[in-house]
């Protein structure tokens, strides 16, 4: 059964007072995946927005052993930790619960620059879960383009409005043929929770990814974080799933979207409220930009459609 | 949570509150909880990114809380509202 937010464990791995942006996603990611996996975890972080709210020693902000590595081992380095823990457990060295071991890792480290090693970790089914939060840029940089940002936003590295389509990185996961994918989104956080749980009791490599709407890079109020991320549901351009062992389950929202039981909401209302997305309201041919942007939405649902039918 | 001091040694950091300072100073504008109002959802405590907002009693630790406004703006029963401070 679902849990519900009065059931959610009292552990804080976010300290008061770390140094993110007020109303940042990643925090508030970070402080779900604390009360799903408890104290006895590790984690791995590659350079982003996260590691650098971790504050100034001697004081640290989040209350897990955390890693920093390079970009390159975003997928590698906790392959590691495992095969350690994993061999001191065999020869009785360490006893007890094995950690959980996961990364956290931005769109920026996992869709770009991390993914040859995401990619071989997957294909070697290595024992942890690997977390991306997709806050569609590289914004601890100061907000370039990256493989996630969708067509028409504007980063500092396209001003004018970013002229290809994102990754279907969640997509590229499952193919990989793992036991356990999910997507999922900071408005339903007892769903990102049951996720995370999910993950922690399934052995292999688990992928799961949450959308992070960065209110620094996207040009919005803080307040705005939790209702853009709902409307990126609402409007189809951000689907919840997870598949075990291959078989996809819609979630939420996006369930009753794929079974036609509701519309989608405006994706206007969702480009409007995104001085990222300003570009469009000026643009002569405004209307056949959200046509195109809809469309692509559209032929999405529809190939996932028949991606679940498998 | 540790509390351990510098360690000479290594450059080690422990979790403690205040890693970024004294988060407080940032905000412009606070949330104010009215309690009459409030059905004790607890979807503001969920929500809140700087985890400042105390499950037991809902109260708000100002010396952290960034003013971000998303507990405000996700409360059901509009019984939070962001003040500007006095002076
Ligand atoms: C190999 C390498 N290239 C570039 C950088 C500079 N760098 C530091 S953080 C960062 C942004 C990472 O973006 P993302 O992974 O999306 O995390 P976010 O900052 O958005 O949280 C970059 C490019 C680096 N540290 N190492
Ligand atoms: S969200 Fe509003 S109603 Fe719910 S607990 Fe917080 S103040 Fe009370
Ligand atoms: S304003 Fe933001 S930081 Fe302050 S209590 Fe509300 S949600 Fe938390
Ligand atoms: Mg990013």
């Amino acid at each position: 059964m679902a849990t519900s937010i009065k059931d959610l464990p009292r552990d804080e791995v976010v300290m008061k007072g770390h140094g993110a942006c007020a109303g940042c996603p990643s925090t508030l990611a970070l402080r779900i995946a604390g009360k799903a996996f408890g104290p006895n975890a590790v984690c791995v972080m590659t350079p982003s927005c996260t590691v650098a709210s971790l504050g100034l020693i001697p004081k640290a902000a989040y209350d897990y052993p955390i890693l920093n590595v390079c970009f390159a081992t975003a997928g590698s380095s906790a392959s590691g930790i495992v095969y350690a823990y994993e061999s001191l457990y065999k020869k009785g060295k360490l006893t007890g619960e094995m950690p959980t071991v996961f990364t956290w890792i931005g769109d920026g480290g996992t869709y770009d620059i991390g993914l040859q090693a995401i990619s071989a970790a997957a294909e070697r089914n290595d024992n942890y879960i690997f977390i991306c939060y997709n806050n569609e840029a590289y914004s601890n940089t100061g907000v370039q383009r990256s493989g996630a940002t969708p067509k028409f936003a504007a980063t500092t590295t396209t001003p004018q409005g970013k002229m290809e389509d994102k990754k279907n990185m969640p997509l590229l996961m499952l193919d990989h043929q793992i036991p356990y994918l999910a997507t999922a989104s900071l408005a339903y956080p007892t769903d990102f929770y049951d996720k995370l749980v999910k993950a922690k009791n399934t052995r292999g490599f688990k992928y799961i990814e949450v959308f992070a709407p960065c209110c620094t890079g996207w040009k919005f109020p803080s307040s705005d974080m939790i209702r853009i991320s709902r409307m990126a549901v609402t409007s189809g351009a951000w689907l919840l799933y997870e598949a075990e062992n291959g078989k996809i389950k819609f979630n939420g929202p996006t369930a009753k979207i794929m079974e036609g039981k509701v519309e989608l909401s405006p994706l206007e209302d969702y480009f409007s409220c995104q001085g990222r997305f300003a570009s469009i309201n000026r643009a002569a041919n405004k209307e056949e930009i959200i046509a195109e942007a809809k469309n692509k939405i559209l032929a999405d649902i529809e190939f996932m459609k028949k991606r679940a039918a498998f | 949570m540790a509390n351990k001091i510098y360690d000479e040694k290594y450059p080690v950091s422990y979790p403690m509150h205040g890693a970024g300072g004294k988060t407080g100073d940032w905000r412009l504008l606070t949330p104010r909880i009215d309690r009459e109002k409030c059905s004790k959802c607890m979807l503001c405590w969920v929500y809140c990114p700087d985890a400042v907002i105390d499950r037991e009693t809902l109260e708000i630790d100002y010396e952290y809380c960034k003013g971000c406004g998303i507990c405000a703006r996700e409360c059901p029963r509009k019984a939070i509202v962001m003040i500007r401070e006095e002076e």
